[in-house]
C-alpha cells in the first residue's frame, strides 16, 4: 500500500537549493543549551564515529557504544579501495551534478533524488575534513591529492590511502572522537552490545546494552538514539563483513516500529577469494581495481578438469569481453557477479568445486612486466597467496562473488530519522542513498556525510522543535525492556540442545545464498520462506550454549545475533518475492530481457518498499514510498 | 600449490585458560585431529570450539573480528611469538599449512601489566585508547577545514606518514617487549602526525602528553631490543621511536625555555 505513514520530508525548492533551504529553516539549539542534551550513538564505524565527534564538538553529551574492544576496530576499518568526492581535482569534468547523476543511475533508479544530491554536495567537505585530521591520502609528486577511477564512473574521483582507505578514514574519525573523550563530551562504552531500544511516550529515549565482559545488562537513557550499526550481510553467514557485523540493533528497532526499507537489496561483489571448504568462516574481498588489468575467463568446455595452464587460448571463454564488448571486464558489480554464477551453473566453473572463475594477469604481465603489476597490486597478490597458497604471478587467480554490502536498512526521512521519533539511523544501517546497487567508494562517503555534515543539523532541529520531559532509567519503560532482554537471554541459555549457533547460522546461510542470492525466482523464494521458519524452530529447540550469562560468553553473543538473522532472513526473502522486477543487485530471473539482462519495471516498482512489523509470526505490512525523478532522466542501464 | 596444502593434520594444542578476570589461569592440552591445512589459524580454533561445545565444555574465548589483518582485534602469543611465526602477518591471516603434522602449539594471551586478561585469550587493551586520548589527534572541528589541496604535502612525507599510520593497534609490540613498552605504538601515531603539516601545530604538546600517559599506564621503557619491530604485523619501523624521541627532546627543551 502507498503510505501516508511515510513522509520523506523532502524540502521545497530546486534540488540544488533543498539542503541549504532546509538548514536555513531548521531550528537551532542555543549553544549554552546543547550541554543539556544527551545522545546515544550505537556503532563507531565511519558513520557513528563521525557523528559522535561532531555532536560532541557542538556541545552535546555523547554515549558511544561498540561491540569491539575499541571504537577503532569497527568494520569500516576493512574498506580498501577509496572514497568518492566531486572535487574535480583532475580537471576531468566531474561535478556535484555528475556524482549525483552517477549515483542515482548506479543505484538503478531506486534511490531518493534529494538525498543523493545532498550526499554529492557534502562529499567535498569530507575530503577537507579528513585531510585536516591528518589522514595520509595518496599524493602525487607535487604533493597534491591523487585520484583513481572506480566502476560506474567515467571520471577519476576516488581518493585513497593505499589499499587501506577505510582504515585511515576510521582512524581519523576515531582520533576526533578521542579528542572529545578528552574534553569530557564523549563517554565510550566498548564491548557493549545494544539488545533493546527503549521508547518513552513513543519516542526513542534509551537502550539496554549487554556488557560483553561481565554479561550484565545495563540501562542507558538519552534524548535521542542514533543507530550506526552497519550492514546485515552476515545473514548469509559467509560474506566479506567482519565476524561481529550483525543486524540485531536495526532488527530490534524494527520490532519496535521502525520500518525496514528494501531488505532484499544486497550487493554481491564479483571479486572475492572462493570458498575453500566447510570450515570457512568468512570471505575475503579482492579489490575491484584488479579488473582494470585482469581478464576474466572460464573454459569453453563443461567439466574441464585441466589445469588453467593446460587450457589453450582457443578453449578459453573471456565471457565478459564477449558479451559486453564496450565495458568488458569493467561492467558493474552486479553484472559481473551474475555472469560468473551463470558460467558456473553451466558447469564451466574453475577449481575443484567448480565454483570459481579465473582472473588472469598473464597478458598484463606480458604487456607491462611483472614489476609494474607488482607495484599496482603487490599487496593484493600477497594476500591472495597467503590465503590460497597459490602464486598469482605464475597462474591465474580464482575468484567468485560474495555477499558484500546491504543497500537495504531502516527507512529514514530526509533528516535521517526513522519512523520512530528520535531514532536516527546513519551509514550502512539505513537504506538511504544507494538505491538497488551501491557504486564502489560511495559507502565511505555516505557514512561520513551522514555523521560529519548531516546529523549535526537535523538532530539540532529535532531537539529545538520538541519538548523533552526529563527521564531516567528508573522509568517503567526501561524496566520492561530490561526484563524482556533478560528473558531473551535466559531462554537462549535454557534450550540446552545439541547444536552451536554457528552451525545453525551456516545452515541459514546456505538457504539464503541458494534462494535469496544472486539469482532469485518465485519458486526459490517461496522455498526459502518455507525453510527459514524450520531452521528457526531448530534453533529454538536444539541450540547449545555452554558457559554462563554473567561472564564473557561469546556463544551467547553469537546466538543473540543469529536469532535475529533467522527472522530478518525471512523478511529479506519476502521483500524479494514481492519485488517482481529486476533492479541493481536484485535479479529476479522472471524479469530479464531476451539477452538475460535485468529488466526494471518502473510502472509498478518505482518505489521504496518499507516493511512494518506486526508481531511474531504475523505478516508485516509492506508500505510504499513512491520515487519521483525530476532531475535525472530514467533509462534502462546498458553496458554492451 | 605449496607443499602443505589440501591435507589433514593433527595438532597438540596447549592453551591458556582463565575462567574470568582477576583469577589464576592454567595451561590445558587439547588434541585436535583432521585439521585441514587450508584453514586459517582462527578457523582451527573455531573447529576446536565447535568440538568443545559438542562435548559440553566451555569454548576458548579469543578476540577477532575482520579476519583480514586490518582491525587489530586478533592477538595471541603462538609458540612464544606475537601473531605466530609468519613475518608481518596477523594471527587471523596465519594458516594451518605453516604447521607440521603432530606439532605442539602453545597459545597464550598477549601479556602485559597494562593488558589484564578478561577470559582465556582475551585481554583488555583499552590502555592503548588512553594513549591516543592523551593527544593522538588534530584539534580540528568538523566544518573548519580548508580546501584539502590548500596545503601540498611532499609525497615522501605523505608516504612515511602512511607507513606509520598503518598501525592496527593490536598491541603485539607491547606483548613481545620484555619491558611491555608501548613505544612503537605511541611513536607511530606521533610520527604520522609530526610528518604532516596538519599535525605540526600541536606536535610538542602531543608528544609530551602521550609519553606521560604511556608511563602512567604502567607500560615499560624502551631498551632498544627491537622485538616490537620484529613482531609487528604491519611492519612499523623503530625509526618511529627515534623520531618520537627527537620530538620529545625538542618539546622538553622548548617547555623548559
Ligand atoms: C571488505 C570490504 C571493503 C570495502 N571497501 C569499501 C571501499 O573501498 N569504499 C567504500 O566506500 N565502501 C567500502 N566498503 C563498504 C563500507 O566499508 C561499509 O559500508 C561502511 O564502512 C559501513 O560503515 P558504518 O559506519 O555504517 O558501519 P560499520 O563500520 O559496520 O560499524 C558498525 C558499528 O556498529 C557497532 N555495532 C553493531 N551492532 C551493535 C550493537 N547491537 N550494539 C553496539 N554496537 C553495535 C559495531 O561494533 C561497529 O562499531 C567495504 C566493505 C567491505 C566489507
Ligand atoms: S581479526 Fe582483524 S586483524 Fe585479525
Amino acid at each position: 500500500m502507498s503510505s501516508n505513514k511515510l513522509d520523506a520530508k523532502i524540502p521545497e525548492g530546486p534540488i540544488e537549493k533543498k539542503w541549504d533551504n532546509h538548514i536555513f529553516k531548521s531550528k537551532l539549539v542555543n549553544p549554552a543549551n546543547k550541554r543539556n542534551y544527551r545522545v546515544i550513538i550505537v556503532g563507531t564505524g565511519l558513520a557513528g564515529a563521525s557523528a559522535a565527534s561532531t555532536l560532541a564538538e557542538l556541545g552535546y553529551n555523547v554515549l558511544a557504544f561498540c561491540i569491539q574492544d575499541s571504537p577503532r576496530r569497527a568494520h569500516s576499518i576493512a574498506a580498501q579501495g577509496g572514497i568518492n568526492a566531486a572535487k574535480n581535482y583532475p580537471n576531468d569534468g566531474d561535478s556535484v551534478w555528475r556524482l549525483f547523476y552517477d549515483t542515482v543511475k548506479g543505484g538503478d533508479y531506486r534511490a531518493r533524488e534529494a538525498n543523493v544530491y545532498r550526499l554529492a554536495q557534502v562529499s567535498n567537505n569530507i575530503i577537507d575534513q579528513c585531510v585536516g585530521q591528518g589522514v595520509p591520502f595518496a599524493r602525487d609528486y607535487g604533493g597534491y591529492l591523487d585520484n583513481r577511477s572506480f566502476g560506474g564512473a567515467q571520471v577519476s574521483r576516488t581518493f585513497y590511502a593505499r589499499g587501506q582507505t577505510g582504515q585511515q578514514l576510521l582512524l581519523g574519525a576515531y582520533s576526533s572522537m578521542m579528542k572529545e573523550v578528552k574534553s569530557g563530551k564523549i563517554k565510550i562504552l566498548a564491548r557493549r552490545e545494544m539488545v533493546e531500544l527503549v521508547k518513552v511516550n513513543n519516542r526513542a529515549r534509551g537502550i539496554i546494552a549487554r556488557n560483553l565482559t561481565t554479561g550484565e545488562l545495563e540501562k542507558y537513557s538519552a534524548d535521542a538514539v542514533i543507530l550506526a550499526t552497519g550492514g546485515y550481510g552476515n545473514a548469509y553467514y559467509l560474506s566479506t563483513n567482519a565476524m561481529a557485523s550483525n543486524g540485531s540493533a536495526i532488527y530490534r528497532a524494527y520490532k519496535q516500529g521502525a520500518f525496514f526499507a528494501n531488505p532484499c537489496f544486497t550487493q554481491i561483489h564479483p571479486t572475492c577469494i572462493p570458498i575453500s571448504g566447510t570450515h570457512q568462516s568468512k570471505l575475503t574481498l579482492m579489490s575491484e581495481s584488479l579488473r582494470n588489468d585482469g581478464r576474466i575467463w572460464v573454459s569453453k568446455k563443461k567439466g574441464d578438469t585441466r589445469a588453467p595452464s593446460d587450457i589453450p587460448e582457443e578453449d578459453r571463454d573471456y565471457y565478459l569481453e564477449r558479451i559486453y564488448p564496450s565495458f568488458g571486464n569493467l561492467v558493474p558489480r552486479d553484472v559481473a557477479s551474475r555472469n560468473a554464477k551463470k558460467v558456473c551453473d553451466d558447469g564451466r566453473g574453475a577449481g575443484a568445486s567448480g565454483l570459481s572463475v579465473y582472473l588472469d594477469f598473464k597478458d598484463a604481465i606480458k604487456r607491462d612486466g611483472e614489476n609494474v603489476i607488482k607495484e599496482k597490486y603487490g599487496n593484493l597478490f600477497d594476500m591472495y597467496e597467503r590465503i590460497t597458497d597459490e602464486n598469482p604471478y605464475r597462474g591465474p587467480m580464482r575468484i567468485y562473488p560474495a555477499v558484500h554490502y546491504t543497500m537495504g536498512g531502516l527507512w529514514v526521512d530526509y533528516n535521517l530519522m526513522s519512523t520512530i521519533e528520535g531514532l536516527f539511523v546513519l551509514g550502512e544501517a539505513n537504506f538511504s542513498d544507494h538505491g538497488a546497487n551501491r557504486l564502489g567508494a560511495s559507502a565511505l562517503m555516505q557514512g561520513l556525510a551522514d555523521g560529519y555534515f548531516i546529523i549535526p543539523y537535523t538532530l539540532g532541529n529535532y531537539f529545538a522543535s520538541n519538548k523533552f520531559e526529563k527521564i531516567n532509567t528508573d522509568n517503567n519503560a526501561f524496566t520492561e525492556a530490561f526484563d524482556k532482554a533478560q528473558k531473551f537471554f535466559n531462554k537462549l541459555m535454557t534450550i540446552k540442545g545439541a547444536r552451536s549457533a554457528e552451525d545453525i547460522h551456516k545452515q541459514l546461510g546456505r538457504v539464503m545464498w541458494e534462494y535469496v542470492g544472486m539469482g532469485r525466482n518465485e519458486a526459490g523464494l517461496k522455498k526459502a520462506i518455507a525453510e527459514i521458519p524450520k531452521i528457526r524452530e531448530e534453533f529454538w529447540n536444539n541450540l547449545k550454549i555452554p558457559g554462563e550469562t554473567n561472564n564473557v560468553n561469546v556463544e551467547l553473543e553469537k546466538a543473540g545475533r543469529v536469532a535475529d538473522f533467522l527472522e530478518m532472513a525471512e523478511l529479506m526473502a519476502m521483500d524479494a518475492l514481492e519485488r517482481k522486477e529486476s533492479c541493481g543487485g536484485h535479479f529476479r530471473e522472471e524479469a530479464q530481457t531476451e539477452e538475460n539482462e535485468a529488466k526494471r519495471d518502473d510502472a509498478n516498482f518505482s518505489h521504496v518498499a518499507a516493511w512494518e512489523y506486526q508481531g511474531d509470526n504475523k505478516t508485516p505490512i509492506r508500505h510504499k514510498e513512491e520515487l519521483t525523478f525530476e532531475d535525472v532522466k530514467i533509462a534502462q542501464r546498458s553496458y554492451k | 600449490m605449496g607443499g602443505n596444502s589440501g591435507k589433514k593434520i593433527s595438532l597438540n594444542l596447549k592453551i591458556y585458560r582463565q575462567e574470568r578476570k582477576g583469577i589464576k589461569g592454567k595451561m590445558v592440552d587439547y588434541l585436535l585431529t583432521e585439521v585441514s591445512t587450508d584453514m586459517s589459524f582462527l578457523e582451527m580454533l573455531d573447529m576446536l570450539n565447535e568440538k568443545l561445545i559438542k562435548d559440553g565444555e566451555d569454548p576458548v574465548a579469543f578476540d577477532h573480528d575482520c579476519r583480514e589483518g586490518i582491525c587489530g582485534m586478533c592477538s595471541l602469543m603462538i609458540n612464544g611469538e606475537a601473531h605466530g611465526p609468519e613475518k608481518e602477518t596477523t594471527t587471523c591471516q596465519l594458516h594451518v599449512r605453516k604447521f607440521r603434522d603432530g606439532q605442539t602449539i602453545v597459545i597464550e594471551p598477549f601479556r602485559a601489566k597494562a593488558f589484564p586478561v578478561l577470559k582465556d585469550l582475551m585481554v583488555d587493551r583499552s590502555a592503548l585508547d588512553e594513549i591516543i586520548i592523551a593527544g593522538g589527534f588534530v584539534s580540528l572541528n568538523a566544518g573548519n577545514a580548508p580546501d584539502a589541496n590548500a596545503t601540498p604535502v611532499p609525497r615522501n612525507n605523505a608516504e612515511l606518514a602512511m607507513d606509520a599510520a598503518a598501525c592496527v593497534g593490536c598491541g603485539a609490540c607491547v606483548a613481545s617487549c620484555a619491558n611491555a613498552s608501548a613505544m612503537l605504538f605511541t611513536s607511530a601515531k606521533i610520527s604520522q602526525l609530526a610528518l604532516l603539516p596538519q599535525g605540526k601545530v600541536e606536535a610538542r604538546k602531543r608528544v609530551l602528553d602521550m609519553v606521560k600517559k604511556m608511563d602512567e599506564l604502567g607500560f615499560g621503557n624502551c631498551t632498544n631490543e627491537a622485538e616490537c619491530e620484529a613482531s609487528c604485523p604491519k611492519g612499523i619501523k623503530i625509526t618511529n621511536i627515534a623520531r618520537m624521541n627527537r620530538e620529545f627532546l625538542t618539546a622538553t627543551i622548548a617547555a623548559n625555555n
